[in-house]
């Protein structure tokens, strides 16, 4: 025999604002892990979809970042010549000699603010090893041309920006042609313009790194062997997803351990709220559950029941705290990736899976905010219970 | 001139869209030094004609003029103030708080006065003593018997020295033996401290301590003989 | 105050509903002040640095260098007394985990230039003389347990291969500008280990007189705006303010979380008085019976509210002060000073206050409001 849910939906309907505020205590609980996660999260995606498994990138042995590699023209040669580079319909290699650096912007608005954007110099054959680049407005930049083309999550955020603007670095203008995108990847943080329109203004005759189409993609290590063995070059190779992923783990364990350390801290709260709720709705119930235990129900039953109750209460909250969360998802805030000293603008990224992470937690705080109340209204003596 | 002076006055309630006269045209004095039963049937009104001598309710209409004040006039300030001074109150249930002492109970009122720590203090023993419970001083209401915790209520109830003591039930939760402390006490309260006692009870053998005995029935007061003075 | 017995034994009543609220908000109003000190830190960096100390960086970037000729024209320029200059090395040690600010300085000028950095005066000679050595700050002792004369191997990144210095100098540190976990080596061993290709990362100089700052800073950057570097010169403030402002929109993030840890336990605790409250409807007939005045038992709830958010208060804000000590805690060394000012703990303070109101004004109301007969009928 169970004791019915309809008893413990009746009984909480006799403290609504009590158990309502106890459900929104949780919910904002669950809120703040949904949103500090999704603000991991969305870090940790941009990078991670940046870059494909397809690709490689080639770095100066011993660099940790595109920033302060540096590969010769002459090496960017011999690399773009090598077997397992894929060739495009062309004829010609798919690899992308690219200049890469970091220059200091303003944010949009506060002109004491600074950025450190990246600014890479790539090849045509660039749009096609990056397959996920678009343009979404305007041209890509003309070859020859003092132009560039902006990434969509820079729009808005650094000053001049917009299509037909001019962007002053490097103690030259150069116009902006137009916007793309990349698939979310951290692509979209960056101005992108030609290498060769770069070289003199930055750093002279050499490019940071190449990266090129693998012609199979299973052969990376194969791949990898080869360019460390060859006398000629100094270079360290990566596949270009894994290469991105091991740039954004300093941040994102940064983010996770504050996400975690927070809601940590804000679920103990939480759950002595829960705790003193249940302990007062089992006083103010003993009566009945001394009636109960007369009836025969077990003593597991009304622990069964007040943990039901309170779980149920806790899920109400998390769902309430869910859609709180939501329309976080997609918000465009930035920061500086310490790794690589850039800025990185990323999106908020609510999954289904962290919003079911973040109900699972709601309950689990409302479990174990009843376990103990519940224990006491199940070992109640009776008789103790109806006088 | 009469302590408690009732002219004229007329009590509804109003109970869930449903109008109940409890009484009217109620006219009934109390002189100092009194010691009077009010008893009748259960809902006739006694609990309500005693709430508001001491000023927890008003009349509906007419006047209650109680140790000089015209009670249905004052603010709630005032009346509290008032009834601080004037006024004290025995329920049924004893009404302690649990959480303090017995002494801590008695002292309640006296926390409404300017009276130091000590002189509190002392007040507090010569209250204990009269209801015989000064060694229990210390001990918490759920160490006590209800006899023993209705007999504390009545300590706090003289602690103040107030004008009037009023009961409502005193012995209605209580045992024989329990119920013939409190009586006892009650009236010596009245023979040798004079103080002016109305007490409401269903209990004859309780109203028989009294002086005088009031019937309150259908809303009419009339005096019987009471037991012996 | 002679109500205060009645007040505590109230809170007695359930001392573990009490306890619990109390820790309750202790905990909330620590994650405040952890929060709000992350925001506190980064703003007071902002004002670290010297008045007459000025930062001459590329307006390219600061990851571009500037020429050494520069030197020279900036020591000459009106205004400017002395002139240093530094590369950020941004070497690794171990296995790189623990990040520590490494860079090679001019050793004479640089240290004139930074009375604030002390050193013993014969390890500063040694410093001067050994071109191969390095001067570390006195928490790198602790934090790797180097020791003086000893060698250390840093694993360059920016400058490939494997860089190996002997330490000669321990320093300390009175300005908050400068960690004490950094370590500097010569600039000319790196120019030598590089075939002269490096430049200076960036050049530090002072001026005589800091109201001049503005009219030298126009000056060096007119100076160099058509030369092969344009400059981008200003205050070491504004230079450590710069650096505040890449970590983005952190203020906002925190001030956020903040106030949803604390409206989050204006919940737990307005819950907790009003259960409190609800139980007590007939003890509040009976002091109302004995006298007491609405207005009092008013002031008797929301006391109670209020006697447990200064305890949490206290709690909370002691232990947050405590644990953080005077800038022990610098997460890897990114939030330099980190420490609970004295304005967060007032903040926090009001925060209990207002938490005390707001939890129990609406309970206080009810006992304040409640007529004496209806109470009493719950009392029989």
């Amino acid at each position: 025999m169970r004791i019915p849910f309809v008893y413990n939906v009746r009984s909480v309907a006799q403290r609504p604002l009590s158990t309502a505020m106890t459900a929104l205590g949780v919910g904002i609980v669950v809120a703040v892990f949904v949103a500090m996660l999704a603000l991991a999260n969305g870090f940790s995606a941009a990078l991670a979809s940046t870059g494909s498994p397809d690709n490689a990138l080639v770095l100066r042995r011993g660099a940790n970042s595109e920033m302060v590699s540096g590969i010769s023209r002459d090496d960017a040669k011999i690399i773009e010549a090598s077997p397992y580079v894929a060739t495009g319909g062309d004829g010609q290699p798919l690899a992308s000699p690219e200049v890469y650096v970091a220059v200091n912007l303003h944010r949009l608005g506060d002109s004491a603010s600074e950025a450190n954007v990246v600014v890479r110099g790539v090849s045509d054959a660039a749009f096609q090893v990056r397959r996920n680049v678009k343009i979404t407005a305007g041209r890509r930049f003309a070859s020859g041309a003092a132009e560039v083309i902006v990434g969509d999550k820079l729009v808005g955020r650094i000053a001049h920006t917009a299509v037909g603007d001019t962007m002053h670095f490097g103690g030259r203008d150069w116009l902006v042609a137009g916007h793309f995108s990349a698939g979310g990847s951290s692509f979209e943080s960056e101005i992108w313009g030609e290498n060769e329109q770069f070289m003199p203004v930055f750093r002279g005759q050499v490019f940071q790194v190449v990266a090129f189409r693998l012609k199979d993609p299973a052969a990376f290590d194969a791949a990898k062997r080869s360019f460390d063995a060859d006398q000629r070059l100094t270079v360290d190779v990566y596949r270009e997803n894994e290469f991105y992923d091991s740039q954004s783990e300093l941040l994102t364990r940064i983010l996770r351990f504050l996400a975690v350390m927070i809601t940590g801290i804000m679920a103990v709260g939480a759950v002595f709220g829960a705790v003193n709720t249940m302990y007062a709705a089992v006083a103010a119930r003993l009566p009945e559950i001394g009636v109960l235990l007369t009836l025969g129900f077990k003593p597991r039953h009304v622990l069964a029941s007040f943990l039901a109750e309170s779980a149920a209460i806790a899920l109400v909250g998390g769902l309430v705290g869910c859609l709180f969360a939501l329309p976080i998802n997609g918000i465009v805030t930035s920061t500086t990736n310490w790794n690589s000293f850039t800025e990185v603008a990323f999106a908020f990224r609510v999954t289904p899976g962290l919003l079911a992470a973040g109900l699972i937690f709601g309950v689990v705080l409302g479990v174990l905010g009843g376990f103990f109340p519940a224990r006491r209204a199940a070992r109640m003596p009776v008789v103790q219970a109806i006088r | 001139m009469p302590l408690v002076e009732m002219r004229d006055v007329h009590k509804r309630f109003e109970r869930d869209s449903q109008v109940v006269e409890v009484f009217a045209n109620m006219t009934v004095t109390f002189e100092p030094g009194s010691f009077t039963a009010l008893m009748g049937p259960s809902g006739s009104g006694k609990s309500t004609l005693l709430n508001l001598i001491a000023g927890l309710d008003r009349p509906s209409a007419g006047t209650v003029i109680v140790a000089g004040a015209d009670v249905g006039t004052l603010n709630a300030a005032r009346l509290a103030a008032w009834r601080a001074r004037h006024i004290g109150f025995v329920f049924q249930a004893a009404n302690l708080l649990p959480v303090l002492t017995a002494a801590q109970n008695v002292e309640l009122p006296l926390l409404l006065t300017p009276l130091s720590r000590k002189e509190r203090r002392e007040r507090v023993a010569f209250a204990l003593g009269i209801v015989g419970l000064q060694d229990r001083m210390d001990h918490r209401p759920r160490q006590l018997s209800g006899g023993q915790e209705q007999r504390v209520a009545i300590a706090r109830a003289v602690v103040a020295d107030p004008t009037l003591i009023l009961l409502d039930e005193p012995t209605g939760q209580l045992d024989a033996k329990s119920s013939e402390e409190v009586l006892s006490l009650l009236r010596r309260l009245n023979d040798e401290f004079k103080k002016t006692i109305i007490m409401v009870t269903h209990d004859g053998h309780a109203a028989a301590k009294a002086r005088t005995v009031l019937h309150l029935e259908k809303g009419v007061l009339v005096e019987r003989q009471g037991a012996t003075a | 105050m002679k109500f205060l017995p009645l007040v505590l034994a109230n809170l007695g009543r359930h001392k573990l509903r009490s306890a619990l609220t109390v820790l309750s908000v202790a905990l909330a109003l620590f994650l405040f002040a952890s929060l709000r000190s992350v925001v506190t830190t980064l703003d007071a960096s902002a004002q670290f640095g010297s008045a007459t100390r000025m930062v001459v960086q590329n307006a390219t970037g600061i990851v571009f260098p500037l020429p050494l000729s520069y030197a020279s024209r900036l020591q000459a320029t009106p205004g400017v007394e002395a002139v240093t200059w530094a590369n950020w090395f941004g070497g690794q040690y171990g296995d790189g985990k623990r990040f520590f600010a490494n860079f090679a300085v001019d050793p004479a000028s640089y240290l004139a230039m930074y009375p604030e950095i002390a050193v013993p005066a014969d390890q500063r000679a040694a410093f001067l003389q050994d071109r191969s050595s390095a001067l570390i700050g006195s928490q790198l002792t602790r934090i790797f347990g180097w020791k003086l004369g000893q060698d250390v191997t840093l694993r360059g990144t920016i400058f490939p291969g494997d860089w190996t210095f002997t330490v000669r100098g321990i320093y300390t540190t009175t300005a908050k500008s400068i960690g004490e976990d950094a370590l500097m080596f010569h600039y000319d061993y790196l120019d030598e280990r590089t075939q002269h290709r490096v430049q200076p990362g960036w050049f530090v100089l002072r001026i005589a007189d800091a109201s001049q700052a503005p009219a030298v800073a126009r000056r060096i950057d007119d100076d160099f705006r058509n030369s092969s570097a344009a400059t981008k010169t200003g205050t070491e403030q504004a230079f450590q303010a710069g650096f505040v402002t890449m970590w983005g929109n952190v203020q906002f993030l925190m001030n956020s979380i903040g106030m949803a840890v604390v409206f989050a336990i204006l919940l737990v605790t307005g819950n907790a008085m009003m259960m409190a409250a609800r139980e007590r409807t007939a003890e509040v007939g009976v002091l109302k019976t004995v006298g007491f005045a609405d207005r009092t038992l008013f002031t008797l709830v929301i006391v109670e509210a209020g006697a447990i958010a200064l305890a949490g208060a206290a709690l909370g804000l002691g232990a947050a002060t405590g644990l953080y000590g005077n800038g022990r805690f610098t997460f890897g060394g990114f939030l330099q000073g980190f420490r609970v000012t004295g304005a967060t703990q007032v903040l926090g303070v009001g925060l209990a206050v207002l938490l005390a109101v707001a939890s129990g004004i609406v309970p206080a109301l009810r006992a304040a409001r409640l007529p004496v007969v209806q109470a009493l009928r719950k009392v029989e």
